[in-house]
C-alpha cells in the first residue's frame, strides 16, 4: 500500500511536468534556431499547443528517451541514432521520416589567417574541435569524412571533442582551437567564425536528419499535427532560410 | 577492464594527487593565517575561499576557462610568454581540481590548527623558541592528524570533480579524461557497462579515502 502511494506520487509528478497542451520535441543541437522558429510559427496558428523544444546532441537526447524522458517527437541529426531507438522499440520504423540534409564545413576564427583549404591541411593544426566522434552525429560524420580521406589516425590526436556540434563551434569562437568541423548551418549563426572551406559533397558522408513520433509520447494527439507541420511547406521555408536542404517527400515515400 | 581504463584510473589519481600537492603549501599558509592571526580583510578572504565550495562547479569552470583560455588574460599571457597551453591539456585538469578542492583543504587544515591547545604554542614561545620554530616543531606536529585527514578529503573531492573539469578539460579520451568525465561520456555514448564499471571504481576509491580520513581523525597511534 505504501509503495503504491509512493509510485502514485512519482507518476503525478511526471504528469505535472508534461502538461496537457504541451508538445515536447527533442531536437539535435544544430536545429536550435530552426525548431524554435518553427515552434513559434506553429503556436501562432495553434494557440492551444505549447511547443517545448529540448536541444542537445542527438545521442544525448536518445539516451534521455531511452531513460523514459517525456518526449513526444525526436528530431535526430543522423539516421543511426534514430535506428537505435527503433531497435529498442521506442520508435516505430514506419514513423521515421527523413526531412533534412545538411553539409559539413570547416570553420576558423573570423580573424584567423590560417591557410586551410583541404582535409590534408587540418593535420597541420595544433587543435581541431569536433563534436564527440564516439557518438554525436556531427562528430561521427566528421570522423567518417576524415577516415575516408585516410587522415583520421593522423588528426585524431589533435581533436578536442565537444558534447554537441554547438559546443565544437564555441571552442573556436573562444579561440581555444584553430578550427572546427561543424555543419554549414552552424557556421551561419556565428558572427565570430568564418568558413575556411566546404567539405566537398563527394567526400562527405550523406547527412540526413530524420524526425519521428515517439511510441510513448505523452501527448501524441497534439504532437501529430506538429509532426506533420514539420514536414510541410511553411517549415520547409524556415529550414531553407537557415541553410538546410529539405528532402522532398516524394523521394522518401515511393 | 581494459588497459585504457587502467590508464584512466591512474591519470585520475595522479591529477588529483598533483592538485593537492600544488595547493598544499598555499593551503597550509592560508589555514594558519586564518586560524591564528587577525588581519584586515580576513572575513572577505574567508568568504572568497568558501565560494568554490558552494558555487556551481560549472560556473567556476567557466571563470577558469575565460581566464586561462588562449584569449583569456592569464592564458593569453602564458601562451605568448612561455608558449604554454593550459586549456584542454592535463594542466587544465590539475588546475580545476586544485581550485575545487582548495576550500575543503583549507577548512580541514584550519580546524586542525585550531584544535591545538594554544598553551603549548605559548609555552614553546616563552621557552625561547622563535615563531618559526614554534610552527614547525610544535604546531605542525600536533596538527598532523588533521592535516592528513584534510589532504585525503581534498584528494577525494578532486577525484570526483566534474563540473569545472568538463569546462576546461574538453572530452579528450586518454589526454584529459578523468573518471567522472569518462562515466558521463560512456553513458552518453551508450556504453552503460563501462559507465557502471567506472562508477564502481569511483565508489571504491571514495570509500577508501573517506575511511582512511576518518581513521586519521580518530587518531591512530602511528600518526
Amino acid at each position: 500500500m505504501k509503495i503504491r502511494a509512493h509510485s502514485w506520487f512519482i507518476l503525478s509528478l511526471f504528469a505535472a511536468f508534461a502538461k496537457a497542451g504541451e508538445v515536447r520535441i527533442a531536437a539535435a543541437a544544430s536545429l536550435s534556431e530552426a525548431i524554435t522558429e518553427i515552434g513559434t510559427t506553429y503556436q501562432a496558428s495553434h494557440p492551444e499547443t505549447k511547443i517545448t523544444p529540448v536541444f542537445a546532441g542527438s545521442n544525448a537526447l536518445a539516451r534521455q528517451i531511452e531513460s523514459g524522458a517525456p518526449i513526444d517527437l525526436f528530431f535526430s541529426a543522423d539516421e543511426k541514432t534514430m535506428e537505435g531507438l527503433v531497435k529498442n522499440g521506442l520508435i516505430a520504423k514506419e514513423a521515421v521520416v527523413p526531412v533534412l540534409s545538411n553539409a559539413l564545413v570547416v570553420v576558423v576564427s573570423r580573424d584567423s589567417s590560417l591557410p586551410i583549404r583541404s582535409a590534408e591541411d587540418l593535420a597541420k593544426l595544433q587543435r581541431l574541435s569536433i563534436a564527440d566522434p564516439a557518438a554525436v552525429p556531427a562528430g561521427v560524420y566528421a570522423k567518417t569524412w576524415l577516415a575516408g580521406r585516410g587522415l583520421w589516425e593522423k588528426i585524431q590526436p589533435i581533436t578536442v571533442a565537444a558534447e554537441n556540434v554547438r559546443g565544437a563551434l564555441a571552442v573556436v569562437e573562444a579561440g581555444n582551437a584553430d578550427a572546427a568541423i561543424v555543419y554549414r548551418t552552424d557556421a551561419a549563426i556565428s558572427q565570430k567564425v568564418k568558413i575556411a572551406f566546404d567539405v566537398p559533397a563527394a567526400e562527405s558522408p550523406s547527412i540526413v536528419y530524420p524526425v519521428a513520433l515517439c511510441k510513448e509520447a505523452p501527448n501524441a494527439a497534439e504532437a501529430k499535427p506538429f509532426f506533420e507541420f514539420l514536414q510541410g511547406e511553411k517549415a520547409a521555408d524556415i529550414f531553407r532560410k537557415r541553410g538546410f536542404t529539405v528532402i522532398p517527400p516524394a523521394t522518401v515515400k515511393p | 577492464m581494459t588497459p585504457a581504463d587502467g590508464q584512466l584510473i591512474l591519470f585520475t589519481l595522479s591529477t588529483a594527487a598533483m592538485a593537492v600537492l600544488v595547493s598544499f603549501p598555499v593551503g597550509i599558509a592560508v589555514a594558519w593565517a586564518l586560524a591564528r592571526k587577525r588581519w584586515p580583510g580576513k572575513a572577505l578572504v574567508e568568504t572568497l575561499l568558501t565560494l568554490p565550495l558552494v558555487m556551481p562547479p560549472v560556473a567556476t569552470g567557466l571563470i577558469l576557462l575565460k581566464l586561462f583560455g588562449r584569449r583569456g588574460p592569464v592564458g593569453g599571457w602564458l601562451h605568448q610568454t612561455f608558449g604554454l597551453e593550459v586549456i584542454f591539456t592535463p594542466k587544465a585538469v590539475v588546475l580545476a581540481l586544485a581550485v575545487m578542492s582548495f576550500p575543503l583543504l583549507v577548512r580541514s587544515l584550519r580546524t586542525a590548527f585550531e584544535e591545538i591547545p594554544r598553551d603549548l604554542e605559548e609555552a614553546a614561545a616563552t621557552l625561547g623558541k622563535s615563531p618559526r620554530q614554534v610552527f614547525f616543531r610544535v604546531s605542525l606536529p600536533l596538527a598532523r592528524r588533521g592535516i592528513a585527514a584534510g589532504i585525503i578529503l581534498a584528494f577525494a573531492r578532486a577525484l570526483g570533480e566534474f563540473g569545472a573539469t568538463v569546462m576546461v578539460a574538453g572530452l579528450i579520451p586518454g589526454v584529459t579524461e578523468t573518471l567522472p568525465l569518462a562515466i558521463y561520456r560512456s553513458f552518453q555514448t551508450g556504453d552503460d557497462s563501462r559507465a557502471w564499471l567506472l562508477a564502481g571504481v569511483s565508489a571504491g576509491i571514495a570509500f577508501l579515502a573517506v575511511a582512511i580520513s576518518g581513521w586519521f581523525g580518530r587518531g591512530k597511534r602511528w600518526l
